[in-house]
């Protein structure tokens, strides 16, 4: 789950990371109010999950309140990259003297944390590590053994930063850890980092990604799931406990397991159709789940026929089976319905359906049987 | 022969008592694995339909002689189950909780690579290990696999490696094992450790890969079949239509940037000399013309 910027400065503030004062407003008055407890000059900021914020205008300095309504008025309303702004962070503004950058994230390949630094900070990460590879200090971290405040120094003298930022800078970087860790992101990335001309070190901007999978010991996530989308049907789904995305093309599509539901978007693509979204139920998935994901797809009215594709392993096909039947008598789906059902009680679940077959409600013997048949559907 | 297990393994299954510890662990019996125990704190004395059910990990190694686990416990009790079998002496942990916190997933990972060099953990968040006939730990449904080789399969997606093992079977092409490495960002068992694995192996005449979205395993697979691997390789990647950015499912199976994507993956497979296939039925047909031509 990614974190709005004020949202991970929110969170920062938890570990003790310092960051600007500042506060979030929905309207111009709201602005106008954090502006005056926080002192002139401010900086006004869009608050969406969209790079290039800045140059789309969503990020403007203002010295008095006149500025603060004109620059809040303006970035409400605001659409960055399909990103409609309806909520800003106002911040006291801040001198800079050297911009850095830092963040941790998972290092895959090599299965440790990988910690990243630069003295260049300010600009995109990538084109840093494009043009000036050598200005990245990079640390790899034994997720056993975590990061101490000695080799945090080293690293910063590694990356050279100022010698006045230094030991701030690593004490910070220890608190940026465990905000990693401890706070369960997936990423967490300071960008920039600044050192003012008075010398101390704060973050000036949050980019945080929260590991879903670790919500069970952080109630406090509950908030930011509030936020997380604005999609009616993804935010649907996710309080039925749906994994789906939206997308744009016809063919509604439920699966079992990620890669089966990837794979089946695949299919339908390669045999002329287009999906209207990704929505895996799951392993285990019973029958309400099965009910659930049904009427979820059937709230979105591009969908014109509906592919159930299910190899059941842990899902059980049978379970699969009642929740169709119970979705068709709850609610009316609009689309006709093609399945494909094998794996685990395979045999008891196209049995449970078989009496209610008819040309809304079809199985076919193959993936890519079914592919074919769902897309000639929807296309009809 | 069979890779990882074989038909004298012994199995406990960690979580027996509870819904899906039991399903699967007694369906794993029935197809003739060699379940000998199970594992819940405070449960220990009785027993799941005869199977014998112990307190901890070491009293069931200590009694029945397991060498591997099968563990079916809720995500924030997986790492803990996880550590205590490679304690109490087993050797070849099969971890199929999904949803396991991916620091989670790192410390165990490093403590075991640390602390027991010699245990080998599958998973977690995946279906497991079945080698037809002879031992199946997991969630695999015994039925699509089909005994007596001389296809390996290694996957990183549960449900599609029952697809892949359903596109042979159909054709009457039977498997060596089926490795379902699963989805997570930090698994225990790569594709690499099984591709070595199957070419050491010598009933194992050629492999079939499935990979999908994200990461770069399936791109550091194709550098080492290129340098290594003298079986040939069938690959499909899942998710060629998938967009940027946006998670499906598998806390893995991300595109980030223009790092990820099935089409890189599946250029880095085909310059490594592996047949690259649209979709599992493609993949399932060339398997069988290269079985044919064995």
């Amino acid at each position: 789950m990614d974190l709005f910027e004020y949202q991970g400065k929110q969170y920062f503030s938890r570990f003790g990371i310092a960051v600007s004062p500042g506060d979030i407003a929905d309207t111009v008055e709201e602005a106008v109010a954090v502006a005056e407890r926080v002192g002139y000059p401010v900086v006004v900021k869009a608050q969406v999950k969209v790079g290039g914020r800045g140059k789309a205008g969503g990020v403007k300095l203002a010295n008095d309140v006149d500025e603060v309504r004109l620059h809040a008025g303006n970035i409400l309303g605001l659409d960055i990259k399909g990103h409609v702004v309806h909520r800003l962070w106002i911040e006291r503004s801040s001198d800079i003297a050297k911009e850095y950058y830092a963040s941790f994230t998972l290092d895959r390949p090599n299965k440790t944390h990988l910690g990243m630094l630069s003295a260049q900070g300010g600009v995109e990460i990538e084109v840093v590590a494009e043009e000036n590879p050598g200005a990245i200090a990079f640390l790899s971290i034994d997720p056993v053994r975590g990061l101490d405040l000695e080799t945090a120094r080293r690293w910063v003298h590694e990356a050279d930063l100022d010698e006045v930022a230094r030991e701030q800078a690593a004490e910070l970087l220890v608190k940026l850890y465990d905000c990693y860790t401890t706070g369960d992101c997936d990423l967490a990335e300071i960008n920039p980092l600044i050192l003012t001309p008075d010398g101390t070190v704060h973050a000036l901007d949050a980019k945080v990604t929260l590991d879903e999978n670790a919500s069970f010991r952080h109630p406090e996530w509950e908030e930011y799931r509030a936020t997380e989308t604005e999609d009616p049907r993804e935010k649907m789904a996710k309080e039925r406990g749906l994994n789906y995305i939206g997308l744009d093309g016809t063919v509604g599509i439920i699966a079992n397991g990620a890669g089966l539901a990837m794979s089946t978007l695949d299919v339908v693509n390669q045999v002329g159709g287009s999906a209207a979204n990704f929505l895996d139920i799951g392993g285990g998935a019973n029958a309400d789940v099965m009910a659930a994901a049904l009427e979820v797809i059937n709230s979105d009215p591009k969908v014109t026929a509906i592919f159930v594709n299910i190899f059941g392993g842990i899902t059980r096909v049978d379970e699969v089976a009642k929740g169709v039947l119970e979705a068709l008598a709850r609610v009316t789906i609009n689309a006709p319905i093609v399945l494909r059902l094998d794996g685990t009680n395979a045999v008891e679940g196209r049995a449970i359906l078989a009496p209610h077959l008819n040309d809304r409600l079809i199985t076919e013997p193959t993936m890519l049987d079914a592919a074919h048949r769902v897309v000639s559907l929807a296309n009809a | 022969m069979s890779i990882f297990v074989d038909e004298n393994t012994k199995v406990i299954v960690q979580g027996l008592t509870g819904g899906q510890g039991k399903f699967h662990g007694l369906r794993n019996r029935d197809y003739g694995t060699k379940i000998v125990g199970g594992v819940t704190p405070g449960k220990g004395g009785t027993d799941v339909e005869g199977i014998p059910v112990f307190n901890s990990v070491k009293e069931a190694v200590e009694t029945t002689g397991a060498t591997a686990s099968f563990v079916v416990v809720p995500p924030k009790f997986a790492s803990a189950a996880i550590l205590e079998a490679a304690e109490g002496g087993i050797t070849f942990i099969v971890c199929i909780t999904e949803g396991i916190p991916a620091h989670d997933e790192a410390i165990t990972y490093n403590r075991l690579v640390e602390d027991f060099p010699d245990v080998r953990l599958l998973g977690p968040n995946c279906p497991g290990i079945i080698s037809p006939g002879k031992c199946n730990i997991g969630i695999t449904s015994g039925d699509i696999a089909l005994a007596g080789g001389p296809v390996g399969i290694v996957s990183r997606s549960g449900t599609l490696t029952y697809q892949a093992l359903y596109e042979l079977t159909q054709h009457g092409i039977g498997q060596t094992t089926c490795v379902g490495i699963g989805g997570d960002p930090v698994p225990g068992t790569n594709f690499i450790d099984c591709l070595a694995a199957f070419q050491a192996d010598p009933e194992t005449k050629a492999v079939m890969m499935i990979g999908e979205i994200g990461g770069s395993e399936e791109e550091r697979a194709a550098e080492w079949i290129k340098h290594n691997m003298t079986k040939p390789v069938v690959s499909y990647v899942a998710g060629v239509t998938a967009p940027a950015g946006r998670k499906m499912g598998h806390a893995g199976a991300i595109i980030s940037g223009s790092k990820g994507t099935a089409q890189a993956k599946m250029e880095a497979l085909a310059a490594a000399g592996v047949h690259v296939c649209l979709n599992p039925t493609e993949a399932g047909q060339k398997m069988v013309e290269i079985v044919q031509a064995l």
